[in-house]
């Protein structure tokens, strides 16, 4: 019943034989999988399992690679993403944040406003102003930083700046949020608060979730992958993978904390 | 064991001896120091020897208006000697500027272009080529003003002559060129890459990465290398002294002659007798120029530590 309701949910990024390779080392591959509209889709892995490599491949970060090689094809809305002529557009359509917070050398208004004003999408400056406002608030950093949205955000806490970096990423309205290990520099209290904010995004974003906290894909995600040096060892829905009915041993013991 | 023994001071007798790498550190540490307080001593010795050499004509035969507003530089007037070197202050000036309105985009566009999209060889190449222009002599450059640049501007412009200050901006240019090429390669160098990725994550294009980005980021490092700039457009003497036509004379046209400031004590220090008042004069000179240089290198510091707290 649920598994009906859910497979009949729309794909959104359609990932096949996807091989990646740095200078003919290999650090991922062959993955197939679907993404669907409005999930979260949890990647999960130790180190060295070739999970940033994914989303990187994802946005065609390769092209900034000369040594990064990608084979195979990643469909968007059907549309392979080597079929875009203008790269610049796929990337505003999937917001990205790094594992360390990156704050701009630019005001915290600034950092913000950045992707529409690139985009050439700002408008006025009141519909900017309340864009950023906005973004800051979904991003649960507005109360924090509204008397000080001229200051540098690189001098914002890290916890703060992370915040900020999704308030960045949610400034484009992208239909895909990529977070990369997100909590890696950031205490408990705010990765909660984090966490509470990409349950709500959920409904109007399709959210690729990589993340070394195991617990973390178990709170947020609706399917989860698990990577292990460059294979993909397995997707399945969270509950059954974290219920002990993975199929393969490995997951379970990842899961169960036996490695990694 | 009680509470009591756990804190008291136990003596470690065997490993807190002075041992070699004690005594290394400790040498280098003074060997730093001497070669720290040299720089200092030879700084402050150089000042003292060119105060006193013009201390005479400053407190004597200088009159401070006519220093800094006259035009007239006739040290070996026999009626009336005049020591003015507005004209000088002025071509030394006009030349400085023009030299960084050509140099400024060259250079920051070859830093940017080694830096963010010169790949391998073609990087490495443009390197040494680079390094190659620094290490031409000043007189040289001289040569080339003389002989290649003259008879081309006179052709080009249809002038009569071809020394000035157009010919020593655009051979100034050339010199200061490698230096602040450099200077802001280093700049966009430090620029980490987590901020290029990040821009182009958010659909940013090169060019938008470069300008919106990148080029704020590095904005102290471009600073301090468009001052170097000035300061070597101040100093620069042997192919200035050939480039500018040396006449005495506030230029109003590019194509017009002019006199460079330390051109003239270069020229003129020789002939004079030491301690005359015309030598004396040439040294005020020299601490005039110091002064600017001193100065130009505080505001360096001062804008970049203010843009540092911004
Ligand atoms: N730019 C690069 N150049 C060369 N090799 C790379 C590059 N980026 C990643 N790799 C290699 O690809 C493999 C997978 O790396 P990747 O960063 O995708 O792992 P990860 O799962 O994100 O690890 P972590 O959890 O530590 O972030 C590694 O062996 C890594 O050395
Ligand atoms: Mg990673």
């Amino acid at each position: 019943m649920v598994n009906s309701t859910v497979s009949r949910a729309k794909i959104k990024i359609e990932v096949k034989d996807l091989s990646i390779a740095y200078g003919g080392h290999k650090a991922l591959g062959p993955v197939n999988l679907d993404i669907r509209e409005s999930e979260i889709f949890g990647v999960i892995g130790p180190a060295n399992s070739g999970k940033t490599s994914f989303l990187n491949a994802i946005n065609r970060m390769d092209m900034m690679r000369t040594n990064m090689n990608v084979t195979g094809n990643i469909r968007i809305d059907d549309i392979d993403t080597r079929n875009w002529r203008n790269v610049y557009a796929l990337r505003r359509k999937i917001g990205v944040v790094f594992p360390l917070p990156v704050g701009l050398p630019l005001s915290v208004y600034d950092n913000v406003a950045l992707a529409p004003r690139l985009a050439g999408t700002a408008g006025t400056q009141a519909q900017l102003d309340e864009l950023v406002e906005r973004c800051l608030r979904r991003a649960a950093l507005w109360d924090e930083v509204k008397d000080r949205l001229g200051h540098l955000g690189s001098l914002l806490s890290g916890g703060q700046q992370q915040r900020l970096t999704i308030a960045r990423a949610l400034s484009q309205s992208p239909e895909i949020l990529m977070l990369d290990e997100f909590s890696i520099a950031v205490d408990p209290v705010t990765t909660m608060r984090i966490e509470d904010v990409l349950k709500e995004l959920k409904s109007e974003m399709t959210i690729i979730l990589v993340t070394n906290l195991v617990q973390q894909a178990n709170r947020l995600a609706d399917r989860t992958a698990f990577f292990l040096n460059g294979e993909c060892v397995e997707i399945g829905e969270t509950e059954q993978l974290f219920n002990g009915q993975a199929k393969d041993q490995r997951t379970n013991d990842y899961i169960g904390g036996k490695f990694g | 064991m009680t509470a009591h023994s756990a804190i008291q001071p136990t003596h470690v007798t065997v490993g807190d001896a002075k041992d070699k790498n004690w005594y290394i550190d400790k040498s280098f540490e003074i060997l730093m120091f001497i070669c720290g307080i040299s720089a200092i001593i030879f700084v402050v010795g150089i000042f003292l020897f060119v105060f006193k050499e013009g201390l005479g004509f400053i407190l004597g035969d200088m009159n401070f208006s006519e220093f800094f507003l006259s035009q007239k530089w006739r040290p070996t007037s026999l009626n009336k000697a005049t020591y003015g070197i507005l004209a000088m202050v002025a071509g030394t000036a006009a030349v400085t500027g023009l030299a960084m309105l050509i140099c400024l985009p060259i250079s920051i566009g070859a830093a940017i272009f080694i830096a963010e999209f010169a790949k391998g060889r073609t990087r490495e190449i443009l390197k040494i080529v680079i390094e190659f222009l620094a290490a031409i002599p000043s007189v040289v450059w001289g040569f080339i003003a003389l002989s290649i640049m003259n008879p081309l501007i006179i052709n080009v412009f249809d002038v009569p002559m071809g020394l000035g200050v157009l010919n020593s901006a655009i051979i100034l240019a050339l010199m200061a060129a490698p230096i602040v090429t450099s200077i802001a390669e280093d700049a966009f160098k430090a620029v980490p890459d987590t901020y290029r990725e990040a821009a182009e994550a958010l659909g940013a294009t090169r060019w938008q990465t470069i300008y919106k980005v990148i080029l704020p980021a590095a904005k102290n490092g471009l600073l301090s290398a468009g001052l170097l700039g000035v300061g070597r457009g101040f100093g620069e003497t042997m192919a200035i002294l050939m480039a500018s036509g040396h006449s005495i004379n506030i230029p109003t046209s590019v194509f017009d002659s002019f006199r460079a400031l330390t051109a003239t004590i270069a020229a003129e220090l020789g002939e004079t007798a030491v301690g005359s008042p015309h030598y004396q004069s040439l040294f005020a000179i020299g601490i005039f120029l110091f002064l600017i240089t001193f100065i130009i290198n505080m505001t360096a510091d001062f804008i970049v530590r203010g843009v540092r707290k911004g």
